[in-house]
């Protein structure tokens, strides 16, 4: 009987000795990890402290009143209230036809045989990294020439139609790998080229659009260099991106205002994150795997 | 029968087939390639008029004088070119945009193999939040981490100034001095896009069968012997894949440095992107001929990159292919 404790206690210590290098691995690894966030927490502080405090109070995070008027500012003041409309407004329409598109492109890609198809799939990946200092200037022009510059729907229209080929290669990949016997099926029942899109592919592919969906909700909301360059001259089309930089050059003393504009601007895309982050790391590991 | 007629009747039999076939497919075939391009044709409109249409549209407007986007074009021939090749700004900026390559990518690709080889090891607790701290600034919004990182960095208020004062190292302008500016760059940018290179080579580790640790340390192999032997080799083919996908993605930086330096001090971190910007925008009369021949160089260095890269990802498949 005692024999037997000894022995279970024996084994219990041994196991907490193995992993105990483990949790030390962890503690050092957390406070990397404190530090990495720390621009976040420092900023989510700097917008709660007044601009006397800011300036005074280096590195500590804890403010000693809390001055909500920060935010009234930046939403207000700063227009950072209609800034976020706009956003909002450019990424989820941007979102929605950035998907449709990819899914609608990888499915034929993948699935049917025609003439060009190849050369369709060589030209896009060929293109994969276009840098947008590249293609600005004809798409500026161009945009003008369609009475689209200066608007919300011609920076929609720019943003889902600059790059995205690596969303199309998602779809495409998973599309490939689906059954034949699948379609074949839905032909049996009767279905057509689009029903079976419809009502038995798209559905199967929800994990893909899922990623899609979110890879492009972060790279159109983080999106500076087209919103830009399209409200030069439109300053209340501004997204929070444009507007940020806009800000400091328009109210340089206002520093705790302008750290609560950037909390209001970078939430939502920290949020969406932390919910769906999966999704996003599903995507860029995609890279690598293809 | 002779084997003569057994031929032809067979060549009659697949002819009539064929012809069979023929009737029903012409109908077919016409509606599913129909249906085919309509589901193309958002692609092609948009992805045809903002991305392969801008790439063409460099070519002749690098041909170009045309000064503002409201005023004519004029064919100059190669003159922008001579410009372009003999302004030493331009120059300045390639050396530059490679300058921050080289700074950028080694770091980029080491240290975040031996971060996700620490992050890959399933016995470490907290490990999913780990992950997402280390990932957190790269879905956060590039241009407003660069405004936010300049009152970080100010010399004269900002934040890191007053504690680096404090330990006796006071006034030092991570931002304004020509030596350092692009370093302090460098470092914010591998702080922002270090998760993605991590998550890269998490989902290269994810590749090696776990099996084959355990068989090597039952074989009585030690934590550096599974690392030579192992994992190293294994990995080898992402190397490739992965240097070249993080150099391309240090080409789209315009977003962190216009906002964090905007090209300064004294074109000290003047990228590409923001040398072709000043030229078609930030002028008082725009050079849009200059600036669209310095943007197809830009796109010359990066199709030469992404050769490289389809080259690589080739030598990577057959690397791996071998290992089978």
């Amino acid at each position: 009987m005692t024999a037997e404790l000894t022995v279970e206690r024996s084994d219990r210590q041994r196991r907490i000795l193995y992993r105990l290098p483990w949790w030390i691995a962890t503690l050092v690894l957390v406070g990397i990890a404190l530090v990495w966030i720390f621009p976040f927490l420092w900023m989510l502080s700097a917008s709660l402290k007044d601009s006397m405090e800011m300036f005074s109070g280096g590195l500590r995070l804890w403010p000693d009143k809390f001055v909500w008027d920060n935010y009234a500012r930046a939403w207000n003041d700063a227009h950072f209230g209609r800034y976020l409309i706009n956003t909002v407004l450019v990424t989820v329409i941007t979102v929605v036809i950035v998907t449709v598109r990819c899914a609608l492109a990888g499915y034929v890609l993948a699935r049917y045989r025609f003439r060009g198809s190849k050369l369709f799939l060589g030209i896009l990946v060929a293109t994969l990294f276009v840098p947008t200092g590249y293609t600005i200037i004809p798409v500026v022009k161009i945009s003008m020439q369609l009475h689209l510059i200066d608007s919300l729907s011609g920076m929609i229209l720019a943003l889902s139609g600059g790059a995205y080929v690596s969303a199309i290669l998602l779809y495409f990949g998973y599309f490939r790998q689906i059954p034949r016997e699948l379609e074949e099926a839905a032909l049996v029942d009767g279905a057509g080229f689009v029903r079976t899109f419809f009502s038995v592919m798209l559905p199967l592919a929800m994990p893909v659009t899922a990623t899609v969906a979110v890879l492009t909700f972060i790279a159109t909301w983080n999106a500076f260099f087209l919103p830009l360059v399209f409200t030069f001259s439109r300053p209340d089309l501004r997204t929070v991106s444009v507007g940020m930089q806009a800000f400091v050059g328009e109210t340089a003393t206002d520093w705790s205002g302008m750290a609560a504009a950037g909390v209001i601007s970078i939430v939502p895309v920290v949020v969406l994150f932390i919910f769906l982050q999966r999704y996003f790391v599903e995507g860029i590991s995609g890279a690598v795997k293809s | 029968m002779t084997s003569r007629s057994v031929q032809l009747s067979r060549r009659q039999d697949r002819r009539s087939r064929s012809a069979a076939a023929a009737v029903d497919r012409p109908r077919h075939g016409w509606r599913k390639t129909t249906w085919i391009w309509v589901f193309l044709l958002p692609t092609v409109v948009l992805y045809g008029l903002y991305t392969i249409y801008p790439i063409i549209a460099s070519y002749w407007y690098s041909l170009v004088e045309w000064n503002g986007f409201d005023s004519g074009q004029k064919f100059v021939g190669l003159s922008n070119y001579r410009e372009v090749f003999a302004d030493p700004l331009f120059w300045n900026s390639f050396k530059v945009t490679l300058l921050f390559m080289l700074l950028v990518v080694p770091a980029r690709v080491l240290l975040t193999l031996l971060m996700a080889m620490i992050l890959n090891s399933p016995k470490l607790p907290l490990i999913g939040v780990l992950r997402s701290a280390f990932f957190i600034p790269v879905v956060t919004t590039t241009a407003i981490i660069g405004v936010v990182m300049r009152f970080v960095l100010d010399p004269a208020s900002g934040p890191v100034s007053s504690v680096l004062a404090k330990l006796g190292f006071g006034g030092v302008d991570f931002l304004g001095d020509p030596h350092l500016a692009l370093p302090a760059a460098a470092v914010l940018y591998i702080w922002k896009f270090f998760g993605v290179t991590m998550i890269y080579w998490l989902a290269a580790l994810q590749t090696i069968p776990y099996e084959l640790y355990e068989a090597a340390r039952i074989d009585g192999a030690g934590t550096w012997q599974l690392f030579r032997h192992i994992t190293l080799p294994m990995l080898k083919p992402f190397l490739i894949i992965i240097t070249v996908l993080t150099i391309e993605e240090t080409f789209h930086n315009f977003d962190l440095m216009y906002t964090l330096t905007a090209g300064g001090p004294y074109f000290h971190t003047e990228i590409i992107e923001i040398y072709i910007y000043r030229w078609a925008f930030a002028a008082a009369i725009p050079q849009l001929g200059h600036a669209s021949a310095a943007a197809v160089v830009f796109g010359l260095l990066v199709a030469i990159v992404g050769a490289v890269q389809l080259w690589a990802l080739y030598t990577g498949r057959r690397l791996r292919g071998e290992q089978r």
